[in-house]
């Protein structure tokens, strides 16, 4: 059974979602004001701008924080074993939800501080999801 | 103290007394509790003429649960911010009262969780509703309830030092006073809680990890139950049967993940000094904290961001205070046994209402001698995503 997957259609996310079919990490800045958005949405939370600019990230950045998960009712979670929830801060200064992969122990492996970059995950459905290993 | 404005005031109270309640529905046990809470307060039912509600009933719940109850309100308030919604509803109906919008509100709240089989905090969290910018983001991560506040937990450590022991304290403090209360007892008894009694520092860090850093003793009960709560105006609460319990100020706020933001702040920080500035209350003036325990870090960055000591010394605080019902300094914390030991069906916030108008009143199983002053502070939505807080002064006369 697969994870739970964005779902469409959904306007705010979906150019964010289709490029990464691609491979590549989307947000958004407010040219502006250069207000760094995310997660993606068709005005700036800051000023109410809409006129917004897609920029491509380069999937580098700093585990904010983590929890790693020892129990999840969820059949397609359950399956994994303990993984690791975490937020990432990409040095181009947005913050993402995303899971941390390709360590050998995600009690002892994943920290506060630690540098991550991206990995993708290619899904049936065509996208991918970003995840981050240690860089 | 002079500049208190003492308009409206909590005069009756009922916390529905199990926890696992087969056969009854929410609006039972919604109802139920509105007519022991007016009874409480020796008013009647049709003296009712605001209804505040969370929308925890079927279908559009200012409507239906008028009808279901039978009433006619002059003020209908549906705010639904999850498990602080009552705190926005306690600010509301102070602010409709002092207004002359109503006389007599009535919040309510009802949950069969555990009936349910809920799995509230280790569920899937994902693909359920329709698609949002939110859940398309969020859905893809596993990320479960408890893991998000664990999130928080970890930062919290990372940023000031704080240790797994220093949040088990809290959990040993408000087992303590669940072993005191009867219903807290019946509640772990009914729940299958294994070991019902009190508990060492020991014990809650060497418990099962479910997300880490948060063990299972860091975490509340998924339980049923319900309760209500009845405000009235200053008239009609010089007649009520019980002493009023004053609602003297009320701050809300939200906060959400933001690019750069400091996760170990909660929205409690811009609600609470709007609460204790209108109240003209100091947070170190306060006898009774009543903190929504999903978790014990929820407690811990809310005494933080309740000003009860700067950010960061959550954890020296808890250790200096002790945070008992009989510590010599300090607030008392949450006295009935909280979310983690007494009761938690999904949205505590009501019980805080609940038990500091009990400790106001001089009537909890682990009364705060010469209580005065209480907070209540609510907590709605994720710590690491999206929360809402609600904070609410009260006093007696």
């Amino acid at each position: 059974m697969a994870r739970p997957q964005p779902r469409f259609p959904e306007p705010d996310t979906q150019p964010f979602w289709d490029a990464t079919r691609e491979h590549k990490l989307m947000y958004q800045v407010d040219p502006a004001t250069g207000d760094v958005i995310f997660y993606p949405r068709r005005h700036s939370p800051y000023t109410g701008s809409r006129d917004l600019e897609w920029r491509e990230s380069k999937g580098e950045g700093t585990v904010y924080t983590h929890s790693v998960v020892r129990l999840n009712r969820h059949p397609s979670f359950a399956q994994l074993g303990p993984y690791a929830v975490a937020y990432v801060d990409l040095d181009e200064g947005f913050r993402i939800m995303t899971n941390i992969v390709g360590v050998e122990n995600p009690v002892t492996d994943v920290k506060i501080g630690i540098r991550v970059k991206v990995r993708w995950e290619d899904q049936e459905s065509g996208i991918a999801l970003p995840m981050f290993e240690p860089a | 103290m002079v500049s208190q404005q003492r308009d409206a005031a909590i005069v009756g109270i009922h916390e529905y007394p199990l926890r696992k309640a087969p056969g009854m529905t929410p609006l039972h046990i919604k109802a139920e509790s509105a007519e022991r809470a007016l009874a409480d307060a020796g008013l009647k039912w049709s003296d009712v003429d605001g209804l505040y509600d969370a929308q925890d009933g079927p279908g559009m719940s200012g409507l239906s649960l008028a009808e279901y109850f039978g009433f006619k309100p002059n003020v209908i308030d549906t705010t639904a911010v999850g498990g602080s919604s009552y705190e926005f509803h306690a600010s509301h109906a102070k602010r409709d009262i002092a207004g002359g919008r109503c006389k007599v509100a009535l919040l309510t709240y009802g949950s069969t969780a555990h009936s349910d089989s809920r799995a509230i905090g280790t569920g899937g969290m994902g693909g359920v509703g329709p698609a949002s910018a939110m859940s398309n983001m969020q859905d893809p991560w596993g990320m479960t309830l408890i893991s998000n506040y664990a999130m928080v937990a970890h930062r919290h450590m990372h940023q000031y030092g704080t240790t797994s022991e220093d949040l088990a304290r809290i959990a040993v403090a408000t087992r303590a006073h669940a072993m005191r209360n009867p219903e807290a007892v019946k509640a772990m008894t009914d729940l299958l809680y294994e070991n019902i009694r009190e508990v060492t520092t020991e014990e809650v860090v060497n418990s099962r990890m479910v997300a880490d850093p948060l063990h299972l003793l860091d975490c509340c009960m998924v339980s049923d139950g319900g309760g209500a709560v009845v405000i009235a105006s200053r008239d009609v609460a010089r007649d009520c049967k019980k002493p009023p319990v004053w609602i003297l100020g009320a701050g809300e706020a939200t906060k959400y993940s933001e690019n750069g933001g400091d996760l170990t702040v909660s929205a409690g920080a811009q609600s609470a000094p709007r609460a204790f500035g209108q109240a003209d209350v100091r947070p170190d003036e306060i006898d009774v904290a009543m903190i929504y325990d999903s978790f014990t870090i929820t407690v811990m960055v809310m005494l933080e961001d309740l000003g009860f000591c700067k950010k960061g010394e959550g954890a020296a605080f808890v250790r200096e205070h002790g945070l008992r019902f009989d510590s010599p300094t300090g607030p008392a914390l949450n006295t009935d046994g909280g979310g983690l030991s007494s009761n938690h069906p999904g949205m505590r916030g009501i019980f805080l209402l609940l038990e500091a108008t009990r400790q106001l009143r001089g009537e909890s199983t682990s009364q705060r001698q010469g209580a005065k002053l209480a907070v209540a502070h609510g907590n709605g939505g994720m710590l690491a995503t999206s929360h809402t807080g609600g904070t609410i002064i009260l006093a007696r006369d």
